[in-house]
């Protein structure tokens, strides 16, 4: 025991300094973000403090402060609703629509070769590029919102989850045939769990790009919403308003993938993953 | 009348598996490859047969066809007198890649083939247990598959295959991607597990010794297209162990089969 000590004390001071374990290895990854973010701000203070640049771009204090007045006057409440509502809704229809469609597409040769070579058309275009014509055939309420970032979430999702359907280990379908596995006992307990991890990871692109369309739908017209909030400020030149919204996309951003992380965590924890 | 009955079951309890001028062609893009020619191989009830060649000579694709996942291009393989139509419980398989159902627990994937068959939920889990019991791993039937060694993950792979109580194990290689020592050490709890659980073993392996210690036959197939060039019997009695591996006879006989498979092999080089 105490020989195992000294040794291992050795082999710390040997490593500390040269070569192996650096001082920033033992350093937890959480608490490394924690400082990530506190470094962040504080430059974004340092930077803002000069007077060319903070005309522009107000310190995190003038943002602090729009967040509470904007917090006690529930503007703030009502636009981040409406927005996290437009996301969510959009999102949740275009994963609804990808799964069976990627599964379909990933299952039936006929279906794949009919819906494929749509999919990939629709996916080179912009979705924000379908904003006037979903405004001319919905109007401009929640309907072509939700309608412009069910498209843009359901195109990436279908493709990611079809990838995976594609992908399930053929060696494993082989298991379960010689286990006396019908068709249907292969897609529910072969397919399925088998694609579980790619949808996980076409969540979080879906939610990405609703998140990012959502922006572009609210800047194009929209009487409430984080993008609407924006567009407003930045004409009467209310910066802080404007950085408000922006911090603020980027941390409901932040947070859903984080959610999503957390579940992969949890559903997928049997797959086997490069460690560090 | 009773006497030919008993006949009729010595008959097809005698041969499990016929295969008659089995030929399987794959039509390629640069023209036929012929994988087997003319294969005619019977295998008797509760028979060890191992089978041997270099790498190409259509091992695989016979193991294949046997197990109904492929389909051959002429002849015949017929299990228990009945033709093959496609795959079935009654005919194991234990694949080089383990395939285990990585979202599965090592418990839950010995059970899947239960389940499939319609056994109830007490039922599957007790004999489940049985089986990982059979080959070591009952302290591990919560664990999932990442988190054991490929010694281990290829035991799980035999139990699932054994669980179902398949009449004729089919083999591919299966100790193909474990280190030298836990190689041995699964053959001799295949030969354990082959002598109280009784079955048809098909095993297919490249490496000789392997085939000798295993088998009761050893078929030696030719370099493509694949052919059953030889059949040479191993009559070195059972239980085997690692101690036979130094026995007279069975260097002999290894290193007769070795010349014959190595010959293949430089045909293969040509």
């Amino acid at each position: 025991m105490a020989v195992n000590q000294s040794v291992s004390k050795r082999r710390n001071a040997g490593n500390s300094g040269q070569e192996g374990v650096k001082f920033w290895d033992k350093i937890d990854a959480r608490v490394m973000t924690v400082i990530s973010f506190i470094v962040g701000i504080l430059f974004w203070a340092g930077i803002s403090s000069f007077p060319q640049v903070g005309a522009v771009l107000v310190g995190p204090g003038k943002v602090a402060q729009a967040f509470v007045s904007e917090l006690q006057s529930g503007s703030l409440y009502s636009n981040i609703s409406i927005s996290l509502f437009r996301v969510l809704c959009g999102f949740a229809l275009g994963l609804v629509a990808a799964i069976p469609v990627a599964f379909l597409m990933g299952w039936y040769g006929l279906f794949r070769n009919i819906v494929e070579p749509w999919i990939q058309f629709f996916r080179t275009i912009p979705p924000i590029a379908l904003i006037p014509l979903v405004i001319v055939a919905f109007g401009v309420g929640e309907g072509a919102k939700v309608t412009v970032i069910f498209v843009a979430s359901f195109l990436v999702m279908v493709i990611t989850i079809y990838q995976g359907v594609r992908n399930v280990d053929p060696t494993l379908i082989k298991a379960a045939k010689v286990l006396g596995a019908t068709d249907k006992d292969i897609f529910f307990e072969v397919v399925v769990p088998a694609s579980f991890p790619y949808i996980l990871v076409g969540v979080r692109l879906g939610l990405a790009s609703a998140l990012t369309t959502l922006v572009a739908a609210e800047l194009t017209g929209a009487s409430a919403g984080l993008g609407d909030m924006i567009e407003e400020a930045s004409i009467y030149f209310r910066m802080d308003l404007v950085l408000l919204g922006i911090v603020l996309i980027g941390i409901i951003g932040f947070v859903l993938d984080r959610g999503v992380l957390f579940l992969e965590r949890k559903l997928t924890g049997w797959q086997e993953v490069r460690k560090n | 009348m009773a006497g030919s009955q008993e006949k009729l079951r010595e008959n097809i309890v005698n041969n499990r598996i016929e295969i008659k001028n089995l030929s399987k062609i794959y039509q390629a893009r640069t023209g036929q490859l012929v994988a087997l020619q003319d294969v005619n191989l019977d295998i008797a009830d509760n028979e060890f047969v191992c089978v041997v060649g270099p790498s190409g000579c259509g091992k695989t694709t016979l193991l294949n066809i046997i197990a109904g996942l492929e389909k051959q291009t002429e002849g015949s393989v017929l299990v228990d007198g009945k033709p093959i139509n496609g795959p079935g419980r009654e005919r194991g398989v234990v694949f080089q890649q383990y395939a285990l159902f990585p979202w599965k627990t090592v418990l839950k994937n010995v059970e899947f083939g239960l389940k499939l068959k319609g056994l109830g939920k007490q039922e599957r889990q007790e004999k489940a247990e049985r089986y990982l019991e059979l080959v070591g791993l009952k302290d591990f039937a919560h664990a999932y598959p990442k988190e054991l060694s490929g010694g281990m993950r290829q035991r799980v792979a035999i139990a699932r295959a054994y669980a179902v109580e398949p009449e004729v194990l089919l083999m591919d290689e299966p100790f193909g991607a474990v280190d030298a020592q836990t190689r041995s050490q699964l053959q001799e709890e295949l030969l354990q597990t082959w002598q109280t659980e009784k079955r048809t073993c098909f095993f297919i392996t490249h490496d000789v010794e392997e085939a000798v210690i295993l088998a009761q036959r050893v078929i030696i197939m030719s370099a493509r297209p694949g052919r059953v060039k030889e059949i040479i019997p191993v009559d070195i009695p059972y239980p085997r162990d690692q101690a036979t591996k130094l026995s007279s006879e069975f260097v002999e006989i290894k290193n007769e089969i070795w010349s014959k498979v190595y010959r293949e092999y430089l045909e293969v080089k040509k």
